[in-house]
């Protein structure tokens, strides 16, 4: 078991499994089809992500650097937690990006989701959780891998 | 975040609930990147990138009609993203079945929200709002609260305006409270690059290929691309503009690039030159075989990979008048040349209704016409979105439209190629 200190975006506790990319998490290319076609286990549909491509990403905790692509990101991800096929937890590497962190602000302000967002947690992080690993999300920004 | 009393004010709830929540939605966003104060919105228009009444989309759609009922409205008109259907765009009937009643059935509704909301006039629908045809083209040094990724960039990069890579429902929040959080592309500092692009290739890069590889190296990043000028010279004439319009929306969409510098070309990079470059940037170098091994790296993800192409789509993002009238010449050229009358794959392009509006009084449009290619307003993207189409082998050369959905990528020569002699 390894402890990550990250900055808590929007908070929370949660535990869960983790499914990780280390390329950018293209949001409207991943979430789309998931939104669209009643894929509750919001499997990813974006073809340029060899990591993720296929794998359902609802409930479980997302370890990526951050997220990229089209300016619907934020809302696709707020859609998503209003549509209980959002990730349990949200984990980045980096300093989060402008998209995700407006999906995670409306989620938090305009919805009753729960999806728990910490950032700069570093690129040893990233090189260190893999798939399937526990993750728990603790307060301020402490992130458990096992 | 330090507010102003009149943001304080709102924040608190002295103007209604719906409006605080507003205001507490665009401070954790700026707290987010540490932004210390609002800055005004001073453009004349804004831009929003949801055009499309997804039945799917409800929760955007029950927002909106939350700020609707509190009277809690766009302070500016706005332009918006593509419709998503178009009739002249030829579809099978079970994949109108889809679109219809399936996915777009809120568009009427959706429509009427965004009147209500502030829509510029009826046909404001395009990603390329900043055509001097459409009308919202910022000033340098505006203040924008803008999303659509493609517009983004080119605002701030070809045009010198300061926006975020907002997101949708963001975007019309800073225009509904008149002011967005100070932080990232809207500060000098933000604004310098983290990285040098250096291009060393024998001929003028593919504009789409040249920026998906950029925008895959630096992904959020500012780069500072050198050598760029070579090919497209020192002034941002028209062909300058078309090319860095389709180049940042694959920096974009292929990565998550803000803000492009082009070496003696862009008005920041002309202005401050090679000082906007940070110390310890890194640096990439782009020659032939880096294109290459870009475009080679692309997955094709038809079934069948050797499938005959059953529609080409050009223009994503939409195309502008003089790119019409280019690729109207290209295209009967080579018509001519191999000896076809018309294009032999059904053939779109897409752009700004305005912009067709006036393609239309050229005489331009009746030889595009006579070559078999459809002209439209649609967003080829949502259109691509419907299974069925998807499904379909559909070539493009846009690297965001690649990026979004199972369109496959070819060179505009390779284009011409298949539709004018075709085989691939």
């Amino acid at each position: 078991m390894k402890e990550f200190k990250g900055r808590v975006v929007t908070p929370g506790a949660c535990t869960c499994e983790a499914v990780v990319t280390h390329g950018g998490f293209n949001t409207l290319a991943s979430l789309q089809k998931a939104l669209q076609f009643g894929d509750k286990t919001a499997k990813v549909s974006d073809q340029n992500n060899p990591d993720l491509y296929g794998k359902p990403i609802a409930g479980k905790a997302l370890c990526l650097p951050q997220t990229i692509g089209s300016t619907t990101g934020g809302l696709v991800l707020y859609c998503a937690c209003e549509m209980k096929r959002n990730p349990g937890c949200m984990l980045f590497a980096n300093r989060i990006d402008s998209l995700a962190c407006a999906g995670a602000v409306l989620a938090s302000v305009w919805s009753d989701a729960s999806m728990p967002v910490v950032d700069e947690l570093g690129e040893e992080f990233l090189n260190y959780v893999k798939d399937g690993m526990k993750i728990t999300i603790k307060e301020n920004g402490i992130v458990e891998v096992e | 975040m330090k507010l102003t009393k009149k943001q304080q004010d709102i924040l608190d709830g002295k103007q209604g609930e719906t409006l605080a929540k507003v205001m507490k939605t665009l401070v954790m966003y700026g707290e987010a990147f540490d932004a210390k104060e609002m800055t005004e919105v001073t453009s004349d228009y804004n831009h929003l990138v949801t055009s499309f009444g997804l039945g799917v989309m409800d929760p955007v759609y029950k927002l909106m009609d939350t700020l609707l009922q509190e009277g809690v409205v766009s302070g500016q008109k706005f332009t918006v993203d593509p419709r998503p259907l178009d009739p002249n765009v030829p579809t099978t009937f079970l994949q109108n079945i889809v679109f219809k009643h399936f996915m777009y059935n809120k568009q009427a509704f959706y429509e009427e929200q965004l009147k209500k909301l502030g829509l510029l006039e009826k046909d404001a629908f395009t990603c390329t709002c900043y055509m001097s045809e459409v009308g919202n083209t910022p000033k340098k040094g505006d203040i924008l609260s803008w999303s659509e990724s493609s517009a983004v960039v080119y605002a701030n990069s070809v045009l010198g305006a300061r926006c975020n890579r907002n997101s949708g429902i963001i975007d019309i929040m800073g225009s509904i409270v008149g002011c967005v959080p100070y932080f990232g592309l809207l500060t000098d500092e933000g604004r310098k690059a983290d990285w040098i692009v250096r291009i060393e290739t024998t001929k003028k890069p593919e504009a789409q290929l040249l920026g998906s590889a950029i925008g895959m190296k630096v992904m959020e990043d500012v780069p500072y691309v050198i050598g760029l000028d070579k090919w497209l010279g020192n002034e941002l004439d028209e062909k300058a503009c078309t090319y860095l319009k389709d180049f940042g929306a694959a920096t974009a969409s292929n990565g998550a690039v803000g803000l492009f510098h082009i070496d003696n070309l862009t008005p920041e990079a002309k202005e401050q030159g090679r000082s906007l470059i940070r110390k310890n940037a890194k640096e990439y170098v782009i020659d032939d075989a880096e294109l290459q091994r870009v475009y080679d790296s692309y997955p094709v993800i038809w079934k069948d990979k050797e499938a005959k192409p059953k529609l080409c789509f050009m223009g994503c993002p939409h195309m502008s008048l003089q790119q019409l009238k280019d690729w109207t010449d290209v295209i009967e050229e080579n018509l001519q040349k191999y000896g076809n009358a018309q294009v032999l794959i059904p053939t779109v392009f897409t752009a700004a209704p305005a912009v067709i509006k006036e393609f239309k009084k050229t005489e331009y449009y009746p030889r595009l016409e006579k070559t078999g290619i459809i002209l439209s307003y649609i967003c080829p993207l949502m259109f691509m979105n419907n299974p069925l189409c998807g499904k379909m082998p559909v070539i493009t050369s846009s690297n965001k439209l690649r990026t979004y959905t199972s369109s496959r990528y070819y060179t505009d020569d390779e284009i011409v190629m298949q539709l004018c002699k075709g085989g691939n």
